[in-house]
């Protein structure tokens, strides 16, 4: 893994990046999305995940909503890593983001600046929002949508 | 400290005898979710484990016999806490239980097309959703009584609220968000006077100050042991005598019934066991006694000024740091609910929390009421008679330090 990644201060810096400019923060209107309701129930986070895939590539991943630091940063980087991925790479990258929220070893290269999450099994009644947007992506990538 | 010193029942709490979270010392603030448990609850539980396990009210051994006596002995020390006679008190598994109870023992019996369900909108869950399916089922209609700007209930909002077609009036005595104490003997004088029944969500009223069901002129009352140093899973629907006589049980089985037969003809017991089918949690029950018992010899009055004085002391200290907002200054209960700037309530309690103190961020199960607030959520610190202002210090302490990027740096 890059080494930059390991310094506390880099981490930092990019959970606070993308909470406080959280990338594909916007719903669209476009045909050809599918979009999924996350509420969680136990805390306040509230957001919907927007996605459209064709031939097996993800062209697109969009959220927006209420949501903590956490869920917001790691929704943004989830988005911003998955796009353009096909959706079998895809997949591959969210198995090894589970397995690193679940404290569990994962390959720190597949998984870029998402590795700033490598703690979160830490604190683990916030794993929930560390994962709301990553189980709003899987929901779309399952061909679910909330809207029909 | 102030007028009233408690500080001397800390040391009935083994949760307060030195416990840290996060390494450091445990500040426990959230009472209005749970209350410690004084050692002569613990104790109480324990001996029934230990010396005491049996069945109640069905045994031919001596031993059901002083435990069942014990047993029902819980109801006369709950009627005296409550201000109402023993046999008015029903077991149930806690407020959720005894409100599900009410709602489904009178309301889907009383209830139908034209009548109305009046309540607020900033009830718990629990007062609420119960009711929904009431209505959904009878026909009746929910109705809302304004709340003042602050965010109360007053009684002139709750006579402009009434009409001939009000059946049940519900609300909490204390909102679980914003801890204001509603005019109890007053709203239960405008229900009678339109001929309606008026029922309390005692949940987050009854551990923190006296309440008198003869006094107040109270229909209904619920709420859980767990709130008042009671072991959870015990609690009470308190209902006035000739109102239990005609309400169903909710559930129906061994224990309620004096004989059925095979034709299906049921025989149900008297008020209260009618509504007691199957055996329910003994050790939780006895537990509650002791804790109603406990907070009785400490006396409701010294723990309501109590926890007036210290919740003041905090919100003062609150409205001195630029960062806080307080929703409920006046308010006159321990529960205090605010926001620190620019931090989302539930990373602020997260880091709260890796600072020792023990809170709750959200909701507070009161879903309709951030649409009051004007907010998504709040933190919620809730006091009781045992914290004292050196925690109301900690708690500032770790306030000041409250950022966003504090809250990240949890994660790191």
């Amino acid at each position: 893994m890059n080494s930059m990644l390991k310094d506390p201060g880099i981490l930092r810096e990019i959970i606070m990046d993308h909470y406080q400019y959280p990338r594909n923060k916007e719903l669209t209107e476009d045909k050809g999305y599918k979009k999924v309701h996350m509420a969680s129930d136990s805390c306040i986070d509230n957001i919907y995940v927007q996605g459209k895939v064709e031939d097996g590539i993800i062209k697109d991943l969009r959220f927006d909503g209420i949501g903590c630091t956490i869920s917001t940063a790691s929704t943004s980087i989830l988005s911003e890593m998955l796009k353009g991925k096909t959706v079998e790479e895809a997949k591959h990258i969210m198995q090894e983001y589970s397995r690193m929220i679940s404290g569990e070893p994962f390959d720190e290269d597949l998984l870029e600046e998402a590795v700033a999450f490598q703690n979160v099994y830490r604190q683990p009644n916030r794993v929930h929002c560390a994962t709301i947007g990553l189980h709003g992506i899987e929901r779309i990538l399952k061909g679910e949508n909330d809207d029909e | 400290m102030g007028t009233v010193d408690l500080s001397v029942y800390r040391k009935d709490f083994p949760m307060l005898d030195g416990k840290t979270m996060n390494g450091h010392p445990l500040v426990y603030f959230d009472n209005a979710a749970t209350t410690l448990k004084p050692r002569k609850v613990i104790d109480t539980v324990l001996k029934y484990y230990e010396e005491e396990t049996t069945n109640v009210e069905r045994g031919d051994s001596a031993l059901s016999a002083l435990v069942s006596a014990k047993y029902e002995n819980v109801r006369k020390i709950i009627a005296k806490f409550i201000g109402c006679d023993p046999e008015e008190v029903v077991y149930t598994s806690g407020a959720t239980g005894a409100l599900n109870l009410l709602a489904e023992g009178y309301g889907m019996k009383f209830l139908s097309e034209g009548n109305v369900i009046l309540t607020t909108e900033e009830e718990h869950a629990s007062n609420l959703l119960p009711w929904f399916r009431v209505c959904e089922r009878t026909g009746a209609k929910m109705r809302y009584i304004p709340l003042t700007e602050e965010g109360r209930v007053t009684e002139e909002n709750v006579r402009s609220s009434m009409d001939e077609h009000v059946k049940i009036v519900t609300l909490a005595g204390v909102s679980n968000v914003l801890g204001y104490e509603a005019p109890l003997k007053g709203i239960a004088d405008i229900a009678h006077e339109y001929g309606a029944v008026f029922a309390v969500d005692g949940a987050q009223a009854v551990p923190h100050f006296e309440l008198n069901m003869k006094e107040m002129g109270i229909d209904f009352l619920s709420f859980s042991s767990h709130k008042m140093c009671g072991p959870s899973g015990a609690g009470v629907l308190y209902g006035r005598k000739e109102l239990l006589e005609k309400m169903d049980p909710a559930n129906l089985g061994g224990g309620s019934n004096a004989r059925f037969d095979r034709y299906g003809k049921i025989i149900l017991r008297e008020v209260p066991d009618k509504f007691e089918a199957g055996t329910q949690p003994i050790e939780g029950i006895l537990g509650m006694g002791a804790a109603a018992e406990y907070l009785m010899e400490i006396g409701m009055d010294k723990i309501h000024a109590y926890e007036k004085e210290l919740r003041d002391y905090l919100v003062k200290r609150m409205e001195e740091l630029p960062n806080v907002k307080v929703y409920n200054p006046d308010a006159e209960t321990g529960i205090v609910t605010f926001n620190v700037e620019g931090v989302f309530p539930q990373d602020a309690g997260s880091y709260l929390s890796s600072r020792g103190i023990a809170l709750r961020s959200g909701q507070h199960c009161a879903k309709i009421l951030p649409d009051f607030l004007k907010v998504p959520g709040t933190v919620r610190a809730s006091l009781y008679f045992y914290n004292t202002k050196e925690e109301c210090d900690t708690l500032i302490e770790a306030l000041k330090t409250c950022t966003v990027e504090n809250a990240v740096d949890i994660f790191i």
